[in-house]
């Protein structure tokens, strides 16, 4: 067993093991997820939800997963066709793949690179991609305008979450994301650098494209954006790579600031949980928020998104950076 | 300056959000304010106006007695009656029918009836697939009628001191 492992054939298979092993939950996760924003939305507007697919209608995700899969692929006349069909892949492959660098548990990482949390950047800069070709390619008005203003805000929120990452590494001295969470043992980032979580939280949410930064979908005014053309499972590809983009941002989320998979008091009945749970619960928290930050606020204008962006996180986070930096620099916490 | 103070404090602390999603926390586990429908039905007074149906007397000898008032007075001209003398000589229909599609569900041949021969019972679950099946005749209204007669009496009975 041990010499095959070794071959390159053994490796390629033990990695796709790994891979699936991660994939798979995930997916689970996202179709829960998206039954879970029903329930708990429905709960906060004294509604029911799902309640007839199963009990508590916990069979609801696979019913509209058939539902799509069992609909007709609409491609509009004067689409660009390869891209119209790319951009869904795109979206989803994206969510996918940067799942390889988070650490589940200790030394649970599919792949366990130096430079995790830059990966993790570029390829949540590159979902962009999958949502201006969505856009272009639908030959729509709406979904034009949607991918525009996608890539507007994403691009924005990028440069404050970009130095909430810097003031984190500047903590840790390293951009592998074990180390970041390992760093976390004593003291869970979220109180030292709350300020810079609330930046954080909120700036994933855009980045998302989530309430009340939902402008790039924004029913009222754009129909659905940039997805409107799509159907069937193109349009199910999106929905999985937003719902898993969701998850993802929330594991950065809980591997920066959250302690990743430590327990939240390093004592007997915590200790007796596995990591990975830990990692899952604190997961499953940020999306609680996430939905109940949709349940709560009204969707910004265009303009007031951009202000909030430019003008209120960007100078905040640079100051707070410095802050840190200084503050690292007089007291002599600088890692090693 | 205490004013502005407190104005950017409020702000910089996002009070205004954090007590929104206070609001919407519990709200969250308040109790739900819709019921499972198919499963579970809401309370219906007795004096709804649901489905028609023609009622009969405990000896099963038809109540209506072809007075046509309700036909008269329905304001939507949604009923259509014929009689003639039966054998025995009793004045009986021959044909009673109702067009649900016309009918507005205002009650009012159900007020006309001397002899609470139709009645709008409870039921409101009789939607159809065609046009057809909601033109009712006397056999179908008959037959709501011995559906129903437990439920309207009870409902005419509770509504009785109020007429």
């Amino acid at each position: 067993m041990d010499g095959f492992l070794a071959t390159p054939l053994g490796i390629f298979a033990l990695t796709v093991a790994k891979a699936l092993a991660l994939l798979v939950p995930v997916l689970l996760g996202v179709a829960y997820l998206t039954w879970a924003e029903r329930k708990v939305l429905a709960a906060m507007q004294l509604r029911q939800g799902p309640a007839v697919v199963g009990v508590f209608g916990l069979l609801q995700p696979f019913a509209d997963a058939l539902k799509m899969l069992m609909k007709e692929t609409i491609v509009p006349s004067g689409a660009s066709r390869f891209l119209f069909m790319l951009a869904p892949m795109l979206t989803f492959l994206l969510a996918m793949i940067a799942w390889a660098v988070i650490p589940v548990d200790d030394g649970w990482a599919i792949a366990d690179i130096n430079v995790g949390i830059l990966y993790l950047f570029a390829i949540s800069s590159l979902g962009v991609y999958g949502i201006i070709i969505a856009g272009w390619a639908s030959n729509s008005r709406y979904a034009f305008l949607g991918a525009l203003r996608s890539a507007a805000q994403m691009v924005s929120y990028e440069v404050s979450m970009g130095f909430v990452i810097v003031t984190v590494i500047m903590c840790v001295g390293s951009q592998n994301l074990t180390a970041i969470v390992r760093a976390q043992e004593g003291l869970w980032f979220v109180i030292p650098l709350f300020p810079m979580f609330v930046i954080f939280f909120i700036s994933t949410l855009a980045e998302t494209n989530r309430a009340p930064f939902d402008l790039p979908e924004g029913e009222s005014e754009l129909v659905a954006g940039f997805f409107v053309e799509y159907s069937s499972m193109s349009f199910a590809l999106f929905f999985l790579g937003e719902y898993a983009n969701m998850m993802l941002m929330s594991a950065l989320t809980t591997i920066l600031f959250l302690g990743g998979w430590h327990p939240p008091i390093h004592a007997e009945p915590f200790t007796w949980i596995p990591g990975f749970v830990w990692f899952a619960l604190k997961i499953c928290l940020c999306l609680f928020v996430f939905i109940w930050v949709r349940a709560t606020f009204p969707r910004y204008r265009y303009d007031q998104l951009m202000r909030l962006g430019w003008k209120v996180f960007l100078p905040f986070s640079l100051l707070w950076l410095v802050l840190t930096a200084a503050v690292l620099k007089l007291t002599g916490w600088v890692p090693a | 300056m205490a004013m502005t103070l407190d104005r950017a404090a409020r702000g910089l602390l996002l009070a205004e959000l954090v007590g929104g999603m206070w609001l919407t926390l519990k709200t969250f586990f308040r109790p739900k304010a819709t019921i499972n429908y198919p499963h579970e039905k809401g309370p219906i007074s007795p004096r709804f106006k649901g489905e028609h149906a023609l009622r009969r007397y405990p000896n099963g000898e038809e109540r209506c007695i072809a007075c046509k008032l309700c036909e008269a007075i329905c304001p939507a001209q949604a009923i259509t009656i014929e009689a003639e003398p039966r054998e025995d000589g009793s004045r009986r229909t021959t044909r009673y029918d109702i067009d649900m599609v016309k009918c507005i569900y205002c009650g009012m041949c159900e007020e006309a009836c001397p002899v609470d021969a139709i009645v709008e019972g409870p039921n409101f679950e009789f939607a159809a697939e065609t046009r057809e099946e909601l033109l009712y005749d006397k056999a179908r209204l008959l037959a709501n009628g011995d559906r129903w007669e437990p439920e309207i009496a009870r409902r005419l009975e509770l509504d009785a001191p109020y007429r």
